[in-house]
C-alpha cells in the first residue's frame, strides 16, 4: 500500500503559558490518505489549528513526528499550501499580484503561469477583479483569492484552516460548492479544519472529530456519501443520519470542555 | 459661510490683529517687537529687494538663504533616511542585529542635537559637513525608530503566507515586511524632516555663516527685530511644504491604504 501523504506519528504538543505547561495535543496518530479530503473537527480551542501548524511547518511537536509524502516537515513550503481563515493576502497587490506571488518566487517566466492563472481566476470566479486590491474585495472574494494563490502553487497537500469560518452563511456555501467544484477537478490531498459539522460532511471523505484540551483524535469517520456533491445533499436523510452521530460526538466535547472551564474559573 | 468654508483663516487672522493691537498699544515694550505691518515690509525687501543697490544684506537675499537651508535640509534629510531605513530594517527583523545596535541608538538618542555642535564644529569645522551631520543625527533617530517599530509590526499570517508560498528571507523581506512597514517609515519621515528644519537653523546660527538661522541671529545682533520674525515664518512656512510633499508622495506610495481607508 501507499504511504499516506500526511502522517502524524505520536504527536504531543505543549505549550507554556505563564509558567504552566499545558497540554494541546496529546498522542495524536492520525494520516491522511492521498487524494483523500480530510476534515478535523473540534470545539474551538481543542488543538485543532496547532495541528494544521505543524504539517504546513509554522510549528513544531513538542514530540512526536509529522511526515508529509514520508518526509518530516522541516518549516514552510509551496508543496503544503495553506489557506487561512483571515484571507491573509498582501494588501499592497493587487488580485492578480497576490495569486503569481508565488510562481514568481519560483523565478518561472510569466509565459509558463499565465494561462494557469487565468484559467484559475476564470475558475474561482475573479474574472474582471484582476487589478483591484483586497481592500475592494469583499470577504468571499478574498477567500478566492486565498484558494487560487495555493491552487496555482499546484501544492501536493493543501491545508485549510477554517477558511470560510468567517464568512456570512450565503457566502459560506457559495464558497464550499466552489471548492467541491475545484476539488473534483484536482482531487487534491486536503487537510481542512473546521467546526462546523455540515461543512466537514458535505466537503470530506473522513471527518475527525477531535476532543477538547488536550486534543485527541476522539474519531474517525468515513463520509461514504456519492461524489459529485452539491449543496442539496445537506437535506439528504442519510446526511442527516451522519450529522446526529457527529453532533452527539461533539456535543460531548462540547460541554466537557465548559465544565472544564469552570473548574479553572 | 459653510461648514467647509475657509474657517482656517480664522485664527491667523485673529492672532494677526492681536499682535497689531499689542505693538501699536504698546502693551508690549515699545521698539522690541515690530508691528505686522513692518514684519511685512521688511520681508517683501528681503525676497524682492535688488541686491547689490542697498548695503543691507536684508535686500533681495532671501532666495539665497532660502536655498541654502533647504539644500543642506534635503541632504541631510537623504542621509538620515539612506541609513535609517536600512538600519531600521535590520533591527526589526534580525534579533542579533538588534542587540548588538539598537541599545547604541537608544542610549545616543537622548542626546539632543544642539548638544552635539562643539562636537560638531570641533571635528568639522564651520564648513557645510558640519550643519549636514547635525542634520542628519537629529532627522535619523526618528526614522529608524519608526521603522524599526513598522518592521516589528508586520502581521505573523502575512509572513507565514510568504512563506508558504516559498518566499525566501530576502524575499519576504523586500515584499512584505517593507511594504507593510512603510506607513510607519513614512511617519518617521515625517518626524525627521520636522528635526532637520530645527537642526538647520540650530546648524547655521552657529556652526556655518549663510542660510536662514546666520540671517537669525545676525538679524538679532543687529537689533532688526522684523527681520527675525520674518525668518521665523520664513522657516515655518519651509516646513510645512516640505511636510506636504511627504504625505503627498506617502498617499502616491500607499495607494492601497487609501483604498483601505474608504473600504
Amino acid at each position: 500500500m501507499a504511504e499516506p501523504a500526511i502522517t502524524l506519528h505520536s504527536v504531543f504538543k505543549e505549550f507554556n503559558k505563564r509558567g504552566h505547561k499545558v497540554e494541546a495535543l496529546q498522542a495524536i496518530d492520525f494520516a491522511v490518505e492521498r487524494n483523500e479530503f480530510a476534515a478535523i473537527l473540534g470545539p474551538s480551542g481543542c488543538g485543532k489549528s496547532t495541528l494544521l501548524n505543524m504539517v504546513a511547518g509554522f510549528d513544531t511537536p513538542t514530540r512526536g513526528h509529522v511526515l508529509v509524502d514520508g518526509a518530516p516537515v522541516n518549516g514552510p513550503a509551496p508543496s503544503r499550501a495553506v489557506v487561512f481563515q483571515e484571507p491573509a493576502l498582501f494588501p499592497w497587490y493587487t488580485v492578480l499580484d497576490n495569486i503569481t506571488f508565488g510562481p514568481k518566487n519560483r523565478g518561472l517566466a510569466p509565459a509558463t503561469y499565465r494561462p494557469k492563472v487565468e484559467a484559475l481566476v476564470e475558475q474561482v470566479g475573479l474574472r474582471g477583479f484582476e487589478t483591484h486590491y483586497p481592500a475592494e474585495l469583499s470577504g468571499g472574494m478574498k477567500q478566492r483569492v486565498g484558494i487560487a494563490r495555493v491552487l496555482v502553487m499546484e501544492p501536493a497537500v493543501l491545508l485549510m484552516d477554517e477558511p470560510f469560518g468567517s464568512l456570512d452563511a450565503q457566502t459560506r456555501s457559495l464558497m464550499q460548492e466552489l471548492l467541491l467544484s475545484v476539488w473534483e477537478r484536482h482531487h487534491q490531498t486536503v487537510l481542512f479544519i473546521t467546526h462546523d459539522i455540515e461543512e466537514a460532511l458535505l466537503l470530506a471523505d473522513s471527518v475527525s472529530v477531535m476532543t477538547a484540551r488536550p486534543g485527541r483524535i476522539k474519531k474517525r469517520l468515513t463520509v461514504e456519501l456519492p461524489r459529485p456533491r452539491t449543496i442539496e445533499l445537506t437535506t439528504s436523510p442519510v446526511f442527516n443520519e451522519l450529522k446526529r452521530e457527529v453532533l452527539a460526538l461533539i456535543r460531548e466535547e462540547s460541554l466537557r470542555a465548559a465544565s472544564e472551564k469552570g473548574d479553572e474559573g | 459661510m459653510s461648514r467647509r468654508g475657509p474657517w482656517f483663516i480664522l485664527l491667523p487672522l485673529l492672532l494677526l490683529g492681536l499682535w497689531h493691537v499689542a505693538v501699536t498699544r504698546q502693551w508690549v515694550m515699545p521698539g522690541i517687537i515690530p508691528p505686522p505691518a513692518q514684519v511685512a515690509e521688511s520681508w517683501q525687501r528681503w525676497i524682492f529687494g535688488k541686491p547689490g543697490l542697498s548695503l543691507s544684506p536684508y535686500s533681495g537675499t532671501w532666495v539665497a538663504n532660502v536655498v541654502y537651508s533647504a539644500r543642506r535640509v534635503f541632504e541631510g534629510f537623504v542621509i538620515a533616511a539612506g541609513v535609517g531605513i536600512p538600519l531600521g530594517l535590520f533591527i526589526g527583523w534580525n534579533r542579533l542585529v538588534a542587540r548588538i545596535v539598537d541599545p547604541s541608538v537608544q542610549l545616543l538618542r537622548p542626546v539632543p542635537i544642539t548638544a552635539w555642535l562643539p562636537f560638531s564644529i570641533a571635528v568639522f569645522g564651520i564648513y557645510d559637513a558640519g550643519a549636514l551631520f547635525l542634520i542628519a543625527l537629529g532627522a535619523f533617530y526618528p526614522i529608524v525608530v519608526n521603522t524599526t517599530h513598522g518592521v516589528r509590526d508586520t502581521n505573523l499570517l502575512l509572513l507565514r503566507a510568504a512563506r508558504m508560498l516559498g518566499a525566501g528571507e530576502p524575499t519576504v523581506l523586500r515584499k512584505v515586511v517593507l511594504p507593510s512597514a512603510l506607513p510607519s517609515i513614512f511617519t518617521g519621515l515625517r518626524l525627521g524632516v520636522g528635526v532637520a528644519w530645527t537642526a538647520v537653523i540650530v546648524a547655521e546660527m552657529i556652526a556655518v555663516k549663510s542660510g536662514l538661522g546666520y540671517v537669525l541671529w545676525d538679524a538679532y545682533y543687529v537689533g532688526r527685530m522684523d527681520i527675525c520674525v520674518a525668518t521665523m515664518f520664513s522657516v515655518g512656512l519651509l516646513g510645512f511644504v516640505s511636510d506636504r510633499v511627504i504625505v503627498g508622495l506617502s498617499r502616491l506610495v500607499l495607494r492601497w491604504r487609501t483604498l483601505e481607508a474608504h473600504g
